[in-house]
């Protein structure tokens, strides 16, 4: 495979919840594209449906939730198409997830070998007990743990360690896909600096691309190269990063962006006025319409496309025509 | 002038069980003062297990120290009775992080609110009650008819905060201590909650102690700030000075890894001495000896004082050895107040 595919496709992913309250469309028909060795950041309120796709890529979505249509590819593999016993080994070999918490996610009374070496010996059978040691030392070693936290148990391990071993884990079969959801949420930022440093050193070296969800945007900006602004179960920006940072260019990524504490804003405080919509009775045309400040009549009733600008960016408003020039007077004197 | 709060010598000693030896010191003799006619916001700054909230269960008396004492307007809160004591219970508040775990989740908001007014007395009749309820809502910017009435698994993380915030600032308090107040909130509505935090000080003349890990919302709301690693002072000083020159080697490994939402200031370059290096046998000397990439012989030996490295800042560290000496007791001396 060439670096010019994509190593992951996600086209019209359509997730729902089904509660008593109603039906909750918590992914919208959402599409993303990324290839080999990019790093893409996914932002936005909690709620917005970040988790659910990366849950939703995976197919680990549960009842009441479901998957109501859409594909994804990781290469030519179609995951969505998979009988449950093949996704289930696509699982860390393919695609793997690094869970919110990750850390408390390990056994506490087996060994980290034992548990490292239970998911091996799940996709590859055929391995001898040498080549997964071997293989388990290989993983612990890229994430700069030694070779002996293999025999120690999880207690007696610190949070970033932990983290680490999570993220050893998670690419102990090289996989193409490594979603990680908020693997730093828990640490301090010193050990959230060496365990973003160590995955994405992994994730060179392994050349797969890394989805990393979350809502710091200061570790977007430190870790990532495109980052995708999600709000009410769709995207309303993807673009570079510095892109983003610099000139967001959906109202509500920007409001995002000014809202962020730098060092040299001290003492602005600038917070997004309402409230995060409800899924189930999601307002009408663009969802972000009555939180906007720049909402025209035409919001109100019709919901913007994700479109593709000559610039290779990707925004879902109205203000902007196909070539990316605002069509609003207002946005253009206030940017 | 008697100080709203001091802590004198403050040291808290954790042990395991009767029989055993080890113990944990959790903070290890802090000395701060909070004066009554200035009020000011302090930080209180720390990674996990650097003694931030045990500072705040002292202060609000859940804790008692192992040394030391803590003073509120000159009497020591662990001997408080009758009426100081309940002033004491009113004029101290606490936010607390998780702004879903302090809900009853069968009663509605109001419930929140309405206790503190018939617990200490606050109102003579239902009607000035309301009115106070819609007054301290109206402070953190929450309108009352969209909140009051409502469950709380009907409101927003950030507005349940705000809430609690209301209820803190109903009490008339002179004095908040919020705990990682918005570690939990979404960051597009941390700027609203830490906005409400600073007009209580600047409008209601509220002192309060932010205690937190992230430094850059400390940056935005504190006036001062109090680095502490594994229980000890490492740095103090005004918020300007200690984030934008940090001096102390801890202090700049962790002002270094601010993840800031810039795309122009990327993470530094400062090497990573993992904490699994840490040694538990070295409590001799300086806490952070084992990390630093600057350790000598000394640090191993004694911890270091605290040195005025500049008017406001002092950092505990031998590599300022030739500046004046700050006594831990007169740690506040070098915190702003404004």
């Amino acid at each position: 495979m060439t670096a010019s595919s994509p190593i992951l496709r996600v086209i019209d992913l359509q997730v729902s919840y089904y509660t008593e309250a109603g039906r909750a469309l918590a992914l919208d028909r959402v599409s993303l594209e990324l290839y080999p060795g990019e790093k893409l950041g996914m932002v936005g309120e909690s709620g917005c449906g970040k988790s659910t796709m990366a849950l939703a890529m995976m197919r680990m979505i549960k009842p009441p939730g479901r998957i109501e249509g859409g594909k994804v590819f990781v290469g030519d593999t179609e995951l969505t198409a998979l009988p449950e016993e093949q996704m289930r080994r696509a699982r860390l070999s393919l695609i793997s997830y690094i869970p919110q918490g990750a850390m408390n996610s390990l056994n506490p009374v087996l060994r980290i070998e034992t548990q490292m070496r239970d998911a091996i010996q799940e996709h590859r059978p055929e391995m001898s007990k040498a080549e997964i040691q071997e293989r388990i030392y290989h993983a612990l070693e890229s994430v700069e743990l030694r070779r002996s936290v293999a025999r120690m148990y999880p207690h007696e391990l610190s949070g970033g360690m932990k983290q680490r071993v999570c993220i050893a884990i998670g690419i102990l079969l090289g996989p193409k896909v490594i979603i990680a959801d908020e693997p730093t949420s828990a640490l301090d930022v010193v050990t959230q600096r060496q365990v973003m440093e160590t995955l994405g050193r992994v994730q060179q070296q392994l050349g797969s691309a890394v989805i990393l969800i979350g809502h710091d945007m200061g570790l977007m900006a430190q870790f990532v190269d495109k980052v995708a602004v999600m709000y009410a179960g769709k995207f309303t920006e993807i673009s570079p990063v510095r892109d983003m940072f610099t000139h967001p260019l959906h109202p509500y990524a920007r409001a995002l962006i000014e809202s962020l504490p730098t060092l040299d804003n001290k003492g602005v405080f600038k917070g997004i006025p309402g409230l995060a919509p409800s899924l189930i009775r999601r307002p009408s045309g663009c969802a972000f319409h009555p939180r906007c400040a720049y909402a025209m009549e035409i919001c109100r009733s019709v919901t913007p496309a994700l479109e593709r600008l000559p610039s290779g960016r990707f925004v879902a408003c109205h203000l902007y025509d196909r070539e990316g020039n605002v069509v609003n007077a207002e946005l253009k004197t206030a940017g | 002038m008697t100080p709203l709060l001091e802590f004198r010598n403050v040291t808290k000693i954790y042990t395991k069980g009767l029989l055993s030896r080890a113990a944990t010191t959790a903070l290890d003799d802090v000395s701060l003062k909070i004066e009554d006619d200035q009020p000011t916001i302090l930080t209180i700054a720390g990674e996990s297990g650097s003694g931030k909230t045990t500072l705040a269960m002292l202060l609000l008396g859940f804790i008692a120290p192992t040394h030391g004492q803590i003073l509120y307007k000159g009497n020591d809160i662990t001997r408080l009775q009758g009426e100081a004591k309940t002033n004491f219970r009113r004029e101290v508040q606490a936010v607390f992080q998780d702004p879903f775990a302090v809900f009853n989740p069968f009663y509605p908001v109001d419930h929140l609110l309405s206790v503190p007014i018939e617990k200490f007395k606050l109102a003579r009749n239902r009607r000035e009650a309301r009115d106070k309820i819609d007054e301290a809502l109206n402070a953190v910017g929450l309108r009352p008819e969209d909140v009051l009435g409502r469950f709380p698994h009907q409101l927003s993380g950030g507005q349940r905060q705000r809430i609690n915030v209301a209820r803190a600032l109903l009490l008339k308090p002179r004095l908040l201590v919020a705990d990682e107040p918005v570690s939990m909130v979404d960051a597009s509505l941390r700027a609203t909650i830490l906005e409400s935090l600073r007009n209580l000080n600047r409008e209601y003349g509220i002192s309060i102690i932010y205690i937190t890990h992230d430094l850059t919302t400390a940056y935005h709301v504190a006036h001062s700030i109090i680095v502490l690693y594994r229980g000890s002072v490492m740095e103090a000083g005004s918020i300007d000075r200690v984030i934008r020159e940090p001096q102390h080697p801890y202090t700049r490994l962790l002002i270094d890894s601010i993840p800031w939402p810039d795309i122009n200031r990327k993470w530094g370059q400062t090497e990573i001495v993992a904490r699994e290096q840490e040694h538990g046998s070295i409590e001799t000397g300086c806490k952070f000896a084992s990390r630093c990439p600057f350790a000598m012989d000394k640090c191993r030996q004694a911890p270091p004082p605290l040195y005025r490295v500049a008017p406001e800042q002092a950092a505990s560290c031998y590599l300022y050895d030739a500046q004046p000496v700050v006594a831990r007791e007169r740690l506040s001396e070098v915190l702003p107040v404004s």
